[in-house]
């Protein structure tokens, strides 16, 4: 039998132990900051040289990672092209009209400067097939110093930079080192996705709403997942790749995920909401909880935890009038008025003789509708009907859709060109310094137009006016702490947020309905029953006391 | 018929009232707030206040069916026309000439027929739509994938607060004829104390008096 004092000795050996470990761990080294990598790029002999130009830098870079340049080029970010698996239109940069600079054909070297490539300078025909127009720098660059001239088809800054030349982020150029980026790359953070997604449209947060500059150093109050002082995500946390690929596309969006988060090692295909926080993300044991997880079933999750886009100070476009293109100030010359601004002090340009008329909005409440996420484009294929809005592309969705949910938007509102006797939508030739054809230069629409259908492959019949145009962007970046998620009364009442989404029963949001109606009346009918019983006794009493 | 002051609610019909007061006023201020009427409380708090008080007043109701049925209470609320009319009467004509009830209640009968027809109307009509209408509400998530789940969600929210409209016009209705006594008190005295005057047949004064001691207060 183990006497009552060798257990005890037992125990107190296995404490010190214990204790005798933890010691041993809160002694030891903290785990080193900064890259995990087993390679240190500086110490690699292939990048040991002065490189003249980015596809130089790309074939060293080829020489180790031997398959990427094959990887990128099956990426849209490389072909600018995708086919919709469903509605088996054919989208991407390539080909898309949307409602800001309209069209990439015959923009090609202003355009392209986004193009993770070298030297893409038409778009009728595919992208350059050397292995090495690939620009590996533009993503994996770390040392924050790789700029592409914002007019150059994809080329980077060069050693020496133009007096007032500025990046297309709006800052000034500095020169590039090849050499330094080369040997400074690792996996792209918020910076290299933001040099061309929060810039995208021709400027900060001009396009998206809720991609901005504000993304690349923000606080919790503005991304609770990309916060510096937080969770610090990178655009590749939710957009998982694999061979260059990435998940989360804005033509084919997975609106609602019954599928959830994964085991370990298993699905990394979707960068939904749930994959990370399930489907029953709240807890199911309150009755909060219970009630916001039946919520999920027909209500994004971005609904309710992105109450406002535009964040930060940095506002987006909500209007592009093209129709107002044109005028020239008293000397004879194209001008700029710059009327609106943001909350941190910006001014931004209200009227531009390039582009029209614009309005800004910061700190925007999203508009909602049903999306199943399925996004069609108008492009050239939809029917202009004069004098009604023309939707440049359209979501679908609705409640008796087992796919959609309530999705918030930035719908962009403008006048854009159409062919008045096609009735389509036309692609302008903007952009080209000494062109003969170019609108920002030669100043004639009709020109523009030809030289812009040429470039698209379309037609275009010599009449032209301006259609107004609206265009859904879903919201889904700019996700807010759980404490500032849109408060339930917000949509429960009258005149809600989602007082135009059909088909969803909102309590509170129809106050008196035909159930309420009848109720009052009962209510109404008794009271008016007891008020008339009241008064008849209080005559009988008195005509009593009387006699 | 001897008139004694005899316990007509024991103390747990007393509790099942009062509780039932407490939750219906609670179930009401919170209803209206969710439904829009008025905007005095936080939305989610009126969910929880709303949805806690809900399940507490099911329990009680479970709790109060059972005691109806085992204790044979449920033979009050049997429906008779026997002086139906003349309540009708009282009601409509004399209460206004001052005449006095015409109800003596009786030991096993302690609602005039008016009263109990109103009840009992409450009970198996208004409560169970509230009810049924109320846990279909809560529960709409289960048969939210159904087929027509939008058409009838609107349906049941409409007969729910058709319900609660219901139950708001009994009490308002309840309260007045409060005042048709001789004092109000009169009237509330025997849901705080349990005992009122009752008419006996001499067969129940003598079980009473022989058998259940406590719940007649001595001939005075």
């Amino acid at each position: 039998m183990i006497s009552a004092r060798s257990l005890a000795a037992v125990g107190l050996t296995l404490a010190l132990a214990g204790a005798g470990v933890a010691v041993a761990q809160s002694t030891g080294a903290p785990p080193a900051e900064g890259s995990t990598s087993t390679v240190d790029h500086t110490k690699l002999e292939a990048l040991q040289k002065a490189f003249a130009t980015g596809p130089e830098v790309t074939a060293a870079c080829l020489s180790c990672h031997t398959e990427a340049s094959d990887q990128v080029k099956q990426s849209v970010h490389w072909t600018w092209d995708y086919e919709h698996p469903d509605t088996a239109q054919d989208l991407g940069k390539n080909n898309v009209i949307n409602s800001y600079c309209v069209g990439v054909a015959a923009n090609e070297p202003r355009c392209t400067s986004c193009h993770v490539g070298y030297g893409w300078t038409d778009m009728a025909s595919p992208p350059p097939m050397e292995a090495n127009a690939v620009d590996c720098l533009v993503c994996h660059d770390k040392s924050d110093t790789y700029f592409k001239i914002p007019a150059g088809a994809g080329k980077p800054f060069g050693k020496e930079v133009k007096e007032g030349a500025v990046t297309n982020t709006g800052k000034p150029a500095k020169p590039v080192d090849l050499t330094l980026a080369a040997q400074s790359v690792g996996l792209p953070d918020r910076d290299n996705c933001g040099n061309c997604h929060f810039y995208g449209g021709g400027g900060d947060n001009v396009k998206h709403g809720d991609l901005s500059s504000v993304l690349h150093n923000p606080d919790e109050s503005i991304d609770v997942h990309m916060a510096e002082d937080g969770l610090n995500f990178t655009c590749s946390t939710c957009h998982v790749s694999n061979e260059h690929q990435w998940h989360g596309s804005r033509y084919n969006v997975t609106a609602k995920d019954t599928e959830g988060a994964p085991p370990p090692g298993q699905r990394h295909d979707v960068s939904t909401c749930e994959s990370c926080h399930d489907t029953e993300p709240h807890d199911s044991l309150t009755v909060i909880g219970f009630k916001l997880n039946s919520h999920r079933d027909k209500i994004a999750c971005q609904t309710c935890h992105i109450p406002t886009y535009a964040k930060g100070g940095v506002p987006t476009k909500t209007v592009w009038d093209w129709s107002t293109a044109g005028r020239m100030s008293d000397e004879g010359k194209p001008y700029k008025e710059a009327k609106y601004e943001s909350a941190s002090g910006k001014k931004k340009p209200t009227y531009v003789t390039q582009k029209g008329d614009f309005e800004w909005g910061e700190d925007l409440q999203p508009e909602y509708y049903w999306f199943d996420g399925q996004i069609q484009y108008a492009n050239t294929d939809k029917e202009v009907v004069p004098g009604e809005i023309m939707l440049v592309n359209t979501i679908s969705g609705s409640q008796e859709d087992d796919t959609a949910r309530v999705w918030p938007f930035k719908v962009m509102r403008g006048k854009q060109p159409y062919d008045t006797e096609r009735n389509r939508l036309l692609y302008p030739h903007l952009f080209g310094p000494g062109s003969e054809t170019a609108y920002w230069g030669k100043w004639d629409w009709d020109t523009s137009f030809k030289a812009g259908a040429a470039a698209a492959g379309t037609e275009y019949s010599g009449s032209y006016d301006f259609v107004s145009t609206e265009m859904f962007w879903p919201i889904t970046h700019m996700v807010a702490p759980a404490k500032d998620a849109v408060n339930c009364e917000e949509c429960h009442k009258k005149d809600g947020r989602l007082a135009n989404i059909a088909g969803i029963h909102i309590p509170g949001a129809n106050p008196m309905g035909p159930g309420g109606k009848l109720g009052a009346l009962i209510l109404a009918l008794t009271l008016a029953g007891i008020l008339f019983h009241g008064l008849a006794r209080l005559f009988g009493r008195n005509s009593r006391k009387e006699q | 018929m001897i008139q004694r002051t005899v316990q007509i609610f024991p103390p747990f019909e007393r509790f099942y009232h009062w509780a039932q007061v407490v939750l219906v006023i609670l179930m009401t201020y919170t209803g209206f707030r969710l439904y829009g009427i008025h905007e005095w409380m936080a939305y989610d708090q009126a969910v929880l206040w709303h949805t806690y008080s809900a399940l507490l007043l099911m329990l009680l109701w479970v709790f109060a069916i059972f005691w109806h049925l085992t204790t044979g209470t449920w033979r009050h609320y049997v429906p008779t026309t026997d002086g139906l009319i003349h309540v009708m009467r009282f009601y409509s004509f004399g209460i206004f000439k001052g005449e006095d009830h015409p109800y003596r209640k009786v030991y096993w009968r302690k609602h005039n027929p008016l009263q109990s027809m109103a009840y009992l109307a409450l009970k198996v009509l208004v409560f169970p739509l509230i009810w049924i209408t109320g846990i279909a509400y809560l529960t709409y998530r289960l048969w939210e994938p159904a087929a027509g789940s939008g058409f009838w969600i609107e349906i049941v929210g409409n007969l729910h607060v058709l319900a609660a409209f219901g139950i708001l016009s009994f009490i308002v209705m309840h309260l007045y004829l409060m005042t048709t006594g001789h004092s109000i008190w009169h009237h509330v005295k025997p849901m705080f104390t349990g005992y009122d005057e009752v008419e006996l047949t001499p067969a129940e004064e003598a079980y009473l008096e022989q058998d259940e001691p406590g719940r007649i207060k001595p001939a005075g």
